[in-house]
């Protein structure tokens, strides 16, 4: 029973464009790979030493021993650079016609014109599209792809590059600082509130290799930002990886806010490493909804290290059959008077996992902070499994910590009611889904909310038998 | 023929392999409206959740014919869009869902047609204020935190709204206090004309009082023992049940 209509949107994750590429490194991960991958990008010499010691912490760490088995990642099976046949551009006009017409179809220059006041858009290893409105500029925002931050902001990105995620934090980060490529560079000066919001948009297309961009962005004192990141790949037969890193800097009294809608297809290992530093009264919140990937780690951190700080986590997993999401969140807190709120929700379905996975720590010196952690599952069948591993360290007596969970199955009397109001049994479902990750939702601008509901629905098709 | 507009034949229902109903035969034409009263147990709620094809509910024999049509294996969906509505004993809720959302959407699946939302919500409205609702209950979750006479209202509110030809009320009006049962008769009175029907299930005669009963049915251990007038309750409210248990 699918209409049209939904083909086609499942349709537009899934064109899959011709493996063409300017330059594809071989396979594998070596000393030789790496110095070519610097090579190719034109490092500074910092930037190449980086690289090298990167790898060597890649190969002095071993695979987490907890969370999902990854045994199945065989990386000289990986290509970690791939440079598409284009270079970057500000004009969608000199963009490659078929790079350009998969983010046509992914609706970014439409979404450009009516809601942003600035797009990234990577294809594979490079970034293909930058463009910042000229107001902005005037007022000394930065907005670009990170090579050029590289190049052109070299202190601002060497004093933070790595710094708020260390290479040696895991595996993968040390993996990602080894082979990084694009991601996005953003700087906003002091004071300056910049009211819509940017956005950058990663699509993988190359079979068996992986994306590894960094996004870098600092908010400075006073100033505030709503990002948005949105990812998405083709289906292959093949492991796909995903390690990108995300380095946060919140100064004081900034704000920022970071949204992702995330659709990997479903042959990609999402090992992705998202960390905030966040300054005196300064706020950071993270809207997070986790739809693709075969298998996903996935827990953005927030350290509050100013007094007064606050952070807030509102996310959404949705895993199908094949699929295994360990997501969830992490916050220090680090300073007096710090305050953390998580709304953290997970549904599975067709045998799906999805588990969050999350640690609260509150330091000696967190005194009157305030912790809230509240996650729901719901799971749609019998043969899907929803789990919940939380941790609290708390190192203070004078905090106020409550952690609540809830998981259950969706329930056959609220399908009936809805039915008995005309909707079809996958109607009624879609609705009570749609309701369950109406928090989400709610926090995402209008375009990226019903793109998430659109996903909902794609999900759930075919789930009715 | 014409007028009948739902017509229950020898229906025997079975929930768990347990046998609920026993051979039940009900009539309702256009215009009436129907009562149907019984002690706990006696398979009030299931002739109720039969006719709208309730899969916990089985039916072992017999027909419901609606406007002729044999709506036995119809699912719950097809069969409110073939125009019943039922009224719950215990609302769902669901959260993230606001009633405005829900009604629009519900409305627009019932009629198959766009619903216009500036219309659309002017009628909300009127019947929102007949029935002392708040509005702002409107933005709000679907029954989330909702009192039971809320929950009942906002029942009455979808049946109002999505004016269906046949309204079943089960136990509406149970849990009730005065004042909001006179609102659910109040809702009945609105809804209520020679086109459209209404089979109420009660235990409780105070709804009555205001409606035009047309039948009453009384339901022992599965079967109708008897049917009559509107004086028919007021023998219940007086005498209970004793007399037809046997």
């Amino acid at each position: 029973m699918k209409t049209n209509l939904e083909e086609i949107n499942r349709n537009i994750y899934d064109i899959k464009n011709k493996d063409d590429y300017d330059f594809k490194i071989k396979k594998g991960l070596n000393k030789e790979i790496i110095e070519e991958i610097s090579k190719q990008k034109n490092d500074p010499d910092w930037m190449k030493q980086i690289r090298l010691n990167a790898l060597e912490v890649y190969n002095s760490l071993e695979l987490p021993t907890w969370g999902p088995d990854l045994s199945e990642l065989d990386m000289s099976e990986i290509a970690t650079y791939v440079r598409p046949k284009t270079k970057l551009n500000s004009s969608w006009e000199d963009v490659p016609e078929e790079i350009k017409d998969t983010f046509d179809k992914l609706g970014i220059p439409d979404a450009e014109k009516t809601s942003l006041s600035g797009v990234g858009a990577q294809y594979d290893s490079e970034v293909v599209y930058h463009s910042i409105k000229e107001d902005l500029i005037k007022q000394g925002v930065i907005y670009t792809d990170m090579e050029t931050a590289v190049r052109e902001y070299p202190d601002m990105v060497r004093k933070h590059f790595m710094k708020c995620v260390p290479v040696n934090d895991h595996k993968f980060v040390a993996l990602h600082a080894a082979v990084w490529s694009g991601g996005s560079f953003v700087y906003v000066p002091k004071g300056v509130k910049v009211d819509i919001p940017l956005q950058s948009y990663f699509r993988l297309n190359s079979p068996e290799s992986g994306q590894f961009e960094h996004t870098l962005i600092i908010v400075d004192e006073g100033a505030s930002l709503h990002f948005i990141e949105g990812c998405s790949a083709p289906k292959y037969n093949k492991v796909n990886l995903h390690a990108g890193c995300v380095e946060l800097y919140v100064k004081d009294n900034a704000y920022l806010r970071y949204s992702t809608i995330e659709n990997w297809s479903k042959n990609m290992l999402n090992l992705n490493t998202k960390k905030a530093i966040v300054g005196k009264n300064a706020g950071m919140d993270w809207v997070s909804g986790s739809f693709g990937s075969k298998i996903s780690m996935l827990y953005p951190m927030s350290i509050l290290n100013g007094e007064g700080s606050k952070t807030e986590f509102t996310g959404i997993s949705f895993a199908g059959a094949g699929q295994n999401l360990d997501n969830g969140f992490k916050v220090i807190h680090n300073a007096k008077n710090t305050s953390s709120v998580v709304n953290a929700k997970s549904i599975s379905k067709n045998g799906g996992k999805c588990t969050y996975r999350s640690l609260v720590r509150v330091a000696e010196n967190a005194q009157n902070s305030k912790c809230s952690v509240s996650c729901e599952s719901l799971m749609l069948d019998d043969i899907s499994i929803s789990d919940t591993i939380p941790t609290a360290d708390v190192r203070t007596e004078e905090v106020e910590f409550s952690h609540e969970a809830k998981i259950g199955k969706i329930s056959d009397k609220a399908i009936f009611y809805l039915m008995s109001r005309g909707l079809s049994e996958a109607d009624a479902k879609a609705m009570i889904v749609r309701g369950f990750a109406s928090p989400v939702s709610n926090a995402l601008p209008m375009e990226y909310a019903v793109e998430m509901n659109n996903l909902i629905n794609l999900e759930l098709e075919g789930t009715i038998g | 023929m014409k007028n009948t507009l739902i017509e229950i034949k020898d229906l025997c229902v079975n929930a768990e392999d347990k046998e609920i109903l026993k051979g039940i035969n009900l009539k309702i034409n256009k215009g009436e409206i129907h009562v149907i009263m019984g002690p706990n147990g006696s398979g009030k709620s299931t002739t109720a959740n039969a006719i709208l094809n309730h899969p916990a509910y089985k039916k072992v024999a017999g027909e419901i014919l609606f406007e002729g049509e044999n709506i036995n294996d119809l699912k719950t969906d097809e069969i409110a869009r073939k125009g019943i509505f039922m009224s719950f004993q215990l609302p769902e809720e669901i959260p993230g869902v606001s009633v405005t959302n829900f009604l629009k959407y519900a409305k627009n699946k019932i009629t198959g047609e766009p619903v216009k939302i500036f219309k659309f919500k002017e009628e909300v409205k009127k019947y929102m204020d007949e029935l002392n609702m708040n509005s702002k209950n409107m933005e709000r979750s679907l029954n989330v935190g909702f009192s039971g006479g809320e929950k009942k209202k906002n029942e009455i509110l979808q049946m109002l709204v999505l004016n269906p030809k046949l309204a079943i009320l089960d136990e509406t009006d149970s849990g009730l206090d005065v004042d909001a049962i006179r609102t659910v008769s109040k809702g009945i009175e609105m809804f209520k004309n020679e086109n459209n029907a209404v089979l109420i299930i009660t235990h409780n005669t105070k709804i009555l009082s205001s409606l035009k009963v047309d039948y009453v049915h009384i339901l022992v251990n599965g079967k109708i023992v008897k049917t009559g007038n509107g004086e028919l309750a007021k023998e219940i409210e007086e005498n209970g049940y004793s007399k037809y248990k046997n």
